[in-house]
């Protein structure tokens, strides 16, 4: 029953001592062991419950934060030290991180309890989880189907209620795809607002950590917690963190909607349409006031990506090459042998894909028709969010054209590549959105996407938590949960 | 702008990655589909656009030179795949 509870709710249990942390960590690794989702790559079982053992402590002591003793998945892209951190990849099967990530430190020092680390993607490359190493995640609400990637592990793992919230990473829609395919919500902040030392880079000016949570109340909690400035990481922004629940009641009456019409052509399945247009009307009926935005080069964002996130993943990803970490062929010949080996066998396709990609694109005489024009492309797309942030306060509009599809249902790349077709503007904008349960569609969750301006997540995080207490749609759970 | 097996069994190689004929077979129709997508973006007017690398107007941040790190070359050279006298082994470059 326990893991029914929210994050607000738990950090009150374990604050009245309803129960313990020990307890409640027992509880979700009873479930987890239960579970035939694949959400997790590593369960840290022992980890868990020494820190719980520790949480309880500081709660007895009195000692501890809001945050102290609650469960959570860790998305298993964040270093932990002394603990195996694969990216979903071969290649980084043997590598036991030698350091904690910044978040990991930071979700450590708050007295956190680490339950273990979650199902991806490769190296964070992918829409659907199929492209982990360790093999597929079902979708809670539907075994047969995908929880959508990168972070499926974090998004089905909260879903089922495996944990009572997980971490995530957003490059193209990584938290914010998966959290509508599995009916949770999902928040990837602005670019910068979170650190990403210890964070393994796939596309570095594209990539940010989020809360994968329950509620947007929990979302808040949780930023809380994750935001702020991080001296080893260089793009991290230094500006203060607010407290992100402060203004989750906040009447939202007169906020400005802005629906870009875009985002509703051609591609989009009616279910979803239908649900999110329902969600808007009720928005309307809380006092927002609706009106349509234009986002002229929206339908430019793919190609964009795939160029962008190529280029920066091809030389980000040249230092695993079996020198001095991860997977090492057999008996190399020489050096060169020793490279093409390593990464041929540890690669899995679409990350080679991806990389081969990269490496054209950003070879002479390519660089100005590919990675150039593509950072060209990048300015205008921003350029389209910030007009229309000058007339409306968030925009909102689908994560995702469909919901939730079939296992092994999509074969070819570009195929795939559209389902982040209206999430990955927003990443080569630099911009925060979220995703939030709106209803289902033949009985899969359809999310709503909302994109804030820079720096604004109170805004989305405020304007979240009002529609979650007029509608239910996120304590809705799959069945026998 | 359509890629031949050879040309990607090329790009393969400068990118450190070793594929067969029937990899390369596959990469070659996946590639050009990708190529074909991006194709699109030269429908669209650059002139006078500034090039946009990253989301922040932010330049690099600078600081103090002081050592802030602590040697942790032992917990480094314990999860290399071979070391000796802290050194990363790889085979014979020059005899």
């Amino acid at each position: 029953m326990m893991h029914k509870f929210s994050v607000a709710e738990l950090s009150k249990g374990l604050k009245n001592r309803d129960f313990s942390s020990v307890e409640l960590t027992k509880h979700y690794l009873k479930r987890i062991e239960r579970s035939d989702l694949n959400a997790f790559i590593t369960v840290t079982e022992d980890l868990a419950l020494s820190q719980a053992r520790e949480a309880d402590s500081r709660l007895t002591k009195g000692n501890a934060n809001v945050l102290t003793g609650i469960p959570y998945a860790h998305k298993d892209i964040f270093c932990t030290k002394g603990i195996k951190t694969s990216a979903g990849s071969k290649i980084l099967d043997p590598f036991i991180s030698p350091y904690d990530a910044t978040l990991s430190y930071k979700l450590n020092t708050e007295g956190m309890v680490m339950l273990g680390k979650t199902n991806m993607d490769e190296l964070a490359m992918g829409s659907s989880n199929e492209n982990s190493y360790y093999g597929p995640v079902n979708n809670p609400w539907d075994k047969k189907r995908v929880p959508g990637g990168s972070s499926g592990g974090s998004a089905a793992a909260v879903a089922a209620r495996l944990s009572a919230f997980a971490t995530g990473t957003d490059t193209g829609g990584s938290i914010r795809q998966p959290a509508s395919l599995c009916g949770i919500t999902g928040l990837k902040p602005t670019y910068g607002r979170v650190s990403r030392y210890g964070m393994i880079a796939y596309a570095s000016s594209l990539d940010q950590a989020g809360p994968i949570t329950q509620s947007a109340e929990d979302a808040a909690l949780v930023l809380n917690t994750m935001a702020g400035f991080d001296d080893k990481d260089s793009t991290s922004m230094n500006k203060d963190v607010p407290d992100y629940t402060e203004n989750l009641n906040n009447s939202i009456k007169g906020l400005k909607i802005g629906i870009p019409k875009e985002y509703f052509s051609e591609g989009l399945d009616d279910g979803v349409a239908k649900v999110i247009l329902q969600s808007i009307k009720e928005f309307e009926s809380m006092g927002a006031i609706v009106e349509e935005v234009s986002l002229p080069n929206s339908a430019y964002a793919v190609p964009t990506y795939y160029i962008v996130a190529p280029c920066e993943c091809s030389s980000n990803l040249s230092r695993l090459d079996g020198v001095r970490y991860g997977y090492r062929c057999d008996d190399p010949k020489d050096l060169n042998d020793l490279y093409l080996r390593s990464r041929s066998e540890g690669f899995g396709e679409e990350v080679k894909r991806r990389i081969m990609i990269g490496t054209y694109a950003l070879s002479a005489g390519y660089y100005d028709a590919y990675y150039l024009k593509a950072q060209k492309v990048r300015q205008l797309i921003s350029e389209d969010f910030k007009k229309a942030f000058q007339r409306v306060d968030v925009i909102m509009g689908p994560v995702s054209p469909t919901t939730a599809f079939e296992l092994d249902a999509i074969k070819d790349s570009v195929s795939m590549y559209m389902a982040d077709i209206y999430t990955l503007s927003v990443n080569l904008a630099g911009l925060p959105g979220m995703s939030i349960p709106a209803g289902f569609s033949n009985n899969l969750p359809v999310g709503l996407q909302m994109i804030g301006n820079y720096w604004s997540e109170e805004v989305l995080l405020n304007v979240a938590h009002q529609f979650q207490t007029q509608t239910d749609w996120h304590v809705h759970l799959p069945e026998n949960t | 702008m359509s890629l031949d097996k050879k040309q990607v069994k090329e790009i393969a190689q400068l990118a450190r990655l070793n594929i067969n004929d029937s990899e390369a077979q596959r990469a070659t129709a996946e590639l050009n589909n990708i190529l074909h997508l991006m194709a699109e973006l030269s429908e669209i007017d650059t002139k006078d656009v500034e090039p946009m690398a990253h989301p922040l107007d932010m330049s690099q941040r600078l600081r103090e030179d002081v050592i802030s790190e602590t040697d942790l070359s032992e917990e480094f050279q314990a999860i290399a795949p071979k070391t000796g006298k802290k050194h990363f082994l790889v085979p014979t470059v020059i005899e």
